[in-house]
């Protein structure tokens, strides 16, 4: 059953909770045929309305983003030579997703971490603008959900992918991101993030593209269906229960040993000031042989 | 109260310590609701065997969470947790704690609290004991001629001295010695670079310019005619924690080119060992733009543009390189083994 | 010194337990009796006095959680592989199944998810350990902060300190056994702390691990020794430090009828023998509650050891975390000479600093009473307050601790904090030298403040917070005088005096010859006593007595007035309630 939620989740980026995947997967059985023949005709003229969409995106990459990236995207450097906004010639769709998408751009303060705000523009949006960074030179497209989801594998091909992928992860993954996958210290205060949150399809942008000093992991370096597994064990740390309790923030020894002092030895002594404490005195004396 | 009467003690008579207010005595004792009220006693008797009640109720829980709550296969999840886990500790945990506290309860409430007083005794014997004691031992030492015969006492130290070399001789097959292992790793000319857990080459052309590849010897996965591994078991551990490599391609013009290592990286892509020259730990957390590679152990930071050089934290060394050159069918192999031990320094390494 | 013992309610001299029939209990206790001669020992012990304070139940907390961790590891045993071959895990873990791995990890996966309340008790087993090393700890300051390691309990603190040693190695021990990828990294950084001691130290390690790290020898070993060895010794250690006490006798707090001589407190049976049983209880149950509701070393997530693998947050457990916090700080120092390599970045705060620590840990009642010259039997405590420098000593040892703690957690707070992991390595090293000697003087300053309070409230009585105002218009605040009680404690201390060099005679009244460190003790002994406040003489307690009896004839117009000052200590009630307590 629960694997099944699992496989269901991976359909839509906005699952929630575990019914939910079912209802859709059940949903996205019924409709995909039906939808395909809808929106099938409409590849055709894809060259056309994708001029619309570099054109509206170009737009709003103007208003928003040239400030910094330059007014056509070619990067501004500072007066000492430094890079202010980097030229986003090359980066690719994906990386326009991602950034985007995830509310890391556009950037309030210039810094040494990228700081995650509430998404800026619709989804619409950030297709138009992602299709004008792509049009700036040749990158990485923004993936297709085919890509990262175990769709169409068997149980126990399912099964070996959420292996391999662990394997994958413990080896690339964790020595940022830590082995629950909720980031880590990075020198001069930088930040491996949180990646428990994040949908599999920015997981995936990210290994593509390496956002700020992430290194990248591109299909020459870790092939499709290697991070495809990778996104698949990560889904499975986010949805398999804590099978001890609660986690502690998934940070390891040191938050363990603040429970211990906290929890246990303050509880302990707690205890202890109780036990040795004075009950409350009587005034009156035992009558006679009450006491006795 | 004992002095000891030893040298060292140029204080004051403890005369002078007398406090400048009488000792009062013990207060009087005074008594709690429950000795006075037979109808209080009553109810913390309730109350001591309710909690009692309470723990066996727990350890019944605890039964059923047992019998009923999968592990393994089916593991029972309630609320995002493992049930059986949770719910086993929380009846054990309650359980207990009910007896405890009730115990406490009994003793703080109904148990007899006068406060009585028990007089102490110094922790040295008197007088005559250590004065026959010490005619006991002297009397020992002049039976036995301890004194008398240094040859037998000397030669009786010297032979039970000697008894620690055998204790000590015999823990040497605990290991072998370390020769010359620490020196080399699995390493060789043309050993190709694989990818760790898949075990794939890497072609030069696979990689783009921001990729890290923790990367492995060909030879930790390579197989032999027969389909067996080549390195298994103990032998695998220790090569792959030695011979454990990062690769990274970067910006040629990046990298500060060091002396006699100019030929040892592929078009800006640079194969260093994976192993802290600190104290050992694997390190793969990289800046992709600065090229720092921090280990997660202790913090040292190594500047992988710049021939591994330390930048920050306790390492003392630079991180070893690996030459990296290309084979005739394109995929990255190494020109050598390491040209210096990898991992922490130790005493010999010189 | 008489005791009053008029008060005294029951002594130990109470009936003889001669039931005129003996019951069943009785045969049984004749039976064991003529064949074991008992009586004679209980008789002793079973109304054994032991004074009640919290803070003496520290060490309890440690005792019961060893018990704990004895219970929980005889059950883990059964069904833990010590050994590193490697198999194929099958088990119903689906992420890890068919990942090659020690039987070591593969034994503990099983016992994670395959029987039942197996996690359970590897938790509360990891949390007992943490708890015990944990409560070793404030016992042990509990100690030495109330002075009561002074003779003759000087060997029972060698004693706890070997207990605190051991029981750090025996938690490194078992955080090692379940071959996780956190536990093997943290083996293989033991490995190069190994290689960094000079000459043999490449020897060790492959003498420690068989031949080339990681071996297939090192969890069998570890395995030994932390089931038999370590656990055989801290037993051993564990009856020798109860004996002591008992013999010892406990100490206790000074008051009234609580002297040098004897010990005030409940008898051991029933009181202090439910007190404790129960104590043990609650100590076993707080262990099972945070093993089943707090997750802690969730293995399957770290996987397997495999030596090309790291995890960000690689920590050790929190009590190995000041030595590492020491590593993380150290500058990468290292001498190159005569062929040979000598790594002080890794040697110093590993090998020499821990060695350092525990031998002034275990130097301190040694230091203190060379430096005082008190050589006298030591059974009430003193209130911290009342030995600044010691009180001092301690927590600039702490402060040192502490700072080195926080070294050892820089990743975690970084990212918590969002600081910069290498500002707070800056900010260490400076504050590890500089810390403690705030701390130092902070704390000396502030305890003889405190000694000048306590010294104020004698002689001029404690601060209503009633402000009175006299007929010409002044105002003051009405003091008045502390109980007999607590006048009395408060007094109940020792006059200490400096040690000067050269004021020594020998028997025969010749000055003794200066010793070479009799100057530097001289100034230790200054350091340690000459600022203190000393008890308070009879003849400035009547002085201040005259003063105050002049103010009272002043306020004397107050006196059973609503506000008269005394509902506070209970001589009268406002609105018919006490405001304090009676007792």
């Amino acid at each position: 059953m629960r694997l099944l939620n699992r496989t269901a989740g991976r359909i839509s980026r906005h699952r929630r909770g575990r019914l939910a995947g079912v209802v859709m997967l059940m949903v996205g059985l019924v409709l995909t045929g039906g939808l395909y023949t809808v929106f099938a005709p409409a590849q055709a003229d894809s060259s056309e309305s994708d001029a619309a969409l570099v054109a509206e995106g170009r737009e709003l990459f103007l208003v928003s983003c040239s400030f910094c990236h330059g007014k056509n995207g070619e990067g501004v450097l500072t007066e000492g030579g430094t890079q202010y906004g980097p030229s986003l010639a090359g980066v690719g769709a994906a990386s326009a997703d991602f950034q985007l998408g995830t509310g890391r751009m556009p950037l309030t303060r210039p810094g040494q971490q990228v700081a995650v705000k509430p998404v800026v523009f619709d989804d619409d949006e950030i297709e138009a603008l992602s299709a004008y960074v792509a049009s700036l030179g040749p990158g990485p497209a923004v993936p297709d959900e085919k890509d990262y989801s175990l769709e169409g594998l068997s149980a126990a091909e399912r099964e070996e992918a959420v292996t391999r992928g662990s394997q994958i992860f413990l080896t690339n993954c964790t020595a940022c991101h830590n082995f629950s996958g909720n980031g880590g210290a990075m020198p001069r205060g930088g930040a491996a993030p949180n990646i428990l949150g994040t949908t599999p399809e920015h997981i995936y942008e990210a290994m593509l593209t390496g956002p700020g000093n992430m290194d990248t992991f591109s299909n020459g370096n870790l092939s499709p269906e290697e991070k495809r597994d990778v996104i698949a064990y990560v889904s499975q740390l986010r949805e398999q229960p804590e099978y001890g309790g609660f986690g502690l923030g998934g940070l390891g020894p040191v938050s363990e040993g603040m429970f211990a002092w906290l929890v246990g030895i303050g509880g302990l002594v707690g205890f202890a000031v109780w036990i040795a404490a004075h009950t409350t005195r009587s005034t009156k004396q035992p009558s006679k042989g009450a006491d006795a | 109260m004992s002095i000891d009467h030893d040298q060292d003690v140029t204080r004051a008579e403890r005369s002078d310590n007398v406090p400048a207010i009488p000792d009062p005595g013990l207060p009087e004792h005074t008594w709690r609701p429950t000795d006075v009220d037979e109808r209080l006693a009553k109810r913390a008797e309730r109350q001591v065997a309710t909690l009692f009640g309470l723990s066996s109720v727990c350890v019944l829980l605890f039964l059923v969470s047992y019998f009923v709550l999968d592990v393994g296969d089916n593991h029972t999840t309630f609320a995002g947790f493992g049930a059986s886990t949770v719910a086993l500790g929380s009846t054990l945990g309650g359980a207990l704690l009910f007896i405890g506290i009730g115990i406490i309860q009994w003793a703080r409430k109904l148990m007899g609290d006068h406060e009585i007083s028990e007089m102490r005794h110094p922790a040295r014997s008197s007088d005559e004991d250590r004065a026959a004691t010490l005619e006991a031992l002297a009397l020992g030492a002049e039976e036995s001629g301890i004194g008398r015969r240094p040859l037998v006492r000397n030669s009786l130290l010297g032979a039970v001295g000697l008894l620690g070399l055998p204790a000590i001789v015999m823990l040497r097959d605990l290991g072998p010695l370390p020769g010359d292992k620490l020196y080399h790793t699995v390493w060789e000319k043309g050993m190709r670079v694989v990818r760790d857990v898949v075990g794939t080459p890497i072609n030069k052309a696979d990689l783009e310019i921001g990729d890290l590849v923790n990367a492995e010897p060909e030879i930790v996965f390579a197989v032999d005619e027969e389909g067996e591994h080549v390195l298994e078991g103990v032998e695998l551990q220790v090569a792959k924690s030695k011979a454990a490599v990062i690769l990274l391609r970067m910006d040629p013009s990046d990298i500060t080119p060091a002396k006699g290592r100019e030929n040892w990286s592929v078009d800006g892509i640079v194969c260093y060992s994976k192993i802290c020259t600190h104290v050992g730990c694997p390190i793969s957390l990289n800046e992709r733009k600065t090229h720092h590679l921090l280990c997660p152990c202790h913090q040292s930071t190594f500047d992988l543009a710049d021939s591994g050089k330390v930048v920050f934290g306790p390492a003392a060394r630079s991180l070893p390189q690996l030459p990296l050159m290309v084979d005739e069918e394109g995929f990255l192999v190494a020109q050598s083994d390491f040209t210096e031990p990898v991992g922490p320094s130790f005493w010999e390494r010189g | 010194m008489s005791v009053d013992t008029s008060k005294v309610a029951d002594t130990n001299a109470g009936t003889a337990a001669t039931p005129k029939k003996p019951g069943k209990a009785g045969v049984v206790a004749n039976w064991a009796d003529e064949r074991l001669g008992l009586g004679t020992l209980m008789k002793k012990n079973l109304r054994k006095v032991f004074p009640d304070h919290w803070s003496f139940m520290l060490g309890e907390i440690a005792l019961w959680s060893f018990v704990v961790l004895l219970l929980s590891g005889v059950f883990l045993t059964l069904w833990y592989t010590p050994s590193m071959g490697e198999v194929e895990y099958q088990g119903s873990y689906n992420p890890l199944r068919g990942v090659e791995m020690s039987e070591a990890m593969a034994s503990t996966l099983r016992l994670s998810f395959d029987v039942r309340g197996g996690l359970l008790m590897r938790q509360m087993h990891h949390w007992a350990a943490m708890l015990f090393i944990a409560s070793m700890m404030i016992h042990l300051l509990r100690v030495y902060f109330t002075g009561a390691f002074r003779k003759p309990r000087e060997l029972n603190w060698v004693i706890g300190s070997l207990l605190l040693l051991l029981g750090t190695l025996e938690g490194f021990t078992g955080y090692s056994l379940p071959d996780d990828l956190l536990s093997g990294t943290g083996i293989r950084a033991a490995d190069g702390f190994m290689k960094s001691m000079p000459v043999v130290g490449t020897y060790m390690s492959f003498f420690l691990f068989g031949g080339e790290f990681p071996g297939e020898a090192i969890i069998p070993r570890l395995y030994t020794v932390h089931v038999l060895l370590i656990p055989g010794i801290l037993l051993a250690l564990i009856a020798a430090h109860m004996l002591l006490l008992v013999y010892h006798k406990h100490t206790q707090w000074p008051g009234p009828g609580r002297t040098e001589e004897n010990v005030v407190g409940f008898p051991m049976l029933p009181v202090y023998a439910a007190k404790a049983g129960g104590f043990f209880f609650i100590v076993f149950g707080v262990s099972a509650l945070m093993g089943g509701l707090l997750s802690i070393n969730p293995v399957w997530k770290f996987g397997p050891y495999d030596p090309t693998k790291v995890t960000a947050g690689s920590q050790p457990d929190w009590y190995m975390g000041w030595p590492d916090g020491l590593l993380r700080i150290m500058p990468g120092w290292e001498s190159h000479f005569w062929g040979v390599t000598l790594s002080w970045n890794v040697f110093i705060p590993i090998i020499v600093m821990p060695g350092l620590m525990f031998t002034i840990l275990l130097m301190l009642p040694f230091i203190e009473s060379w430096v005082t010259g008190d050589k006298r039997d030591h059974h009430l405590l003193q209130r911290p307050r009342n030995a600044p420098t010691r009180t001092a000593v301690m927590v600039a040892l702490m402060t040192f601790y502490g700072l080195a703690w926080i070294a050892g957690g820089n990743d975690i707070i970084a990212i918590k904090l969002h600081l910069s992991i290498n500002q707070i390595t800056y900010f260490i090293r400076a504050a590890i030298f500089v810390g403690p000697v705030i701390a130092f003087l902070i704390t000396r300053r502030w305890c003889i403040s405190l000694q000048r309070h306590d010294e104020q409230k004698l002689l001029h009585g404690y601060e209503t917070g009633i402000i009175m105002r006299s007929a010409e218009g002044g105002y003051s605040e009405r003091h008045l005088p502390v109980n007999e009680a607590e006048a009395y404690t408060l007094t109940a201390r020792e006059r200490e005096e400096v040690w000067t060099p050269g004021d020594r005679t020998d028997a025969n009244g010749v000055p003794a010859k200066r010793g070479r460190l009799d100057g530097l003790r001289g100034k230790l002994s200054t350091l340690m006593y000459a600022d203190n406040v000393q008890p308070v003489t009879k003849e400035e307690l009547e002085a201040a007595h005259h003063h105050a009896d002049h103010e009272h004839e002043l306020q004397a117009s107050l006196e059973g007035q609503p506000a008269d000052g005394h509902q506070f200590n209970g001589h009268h009630a406002v609105d018919g309630e006490d405001l304090r307590g009676d007792h």
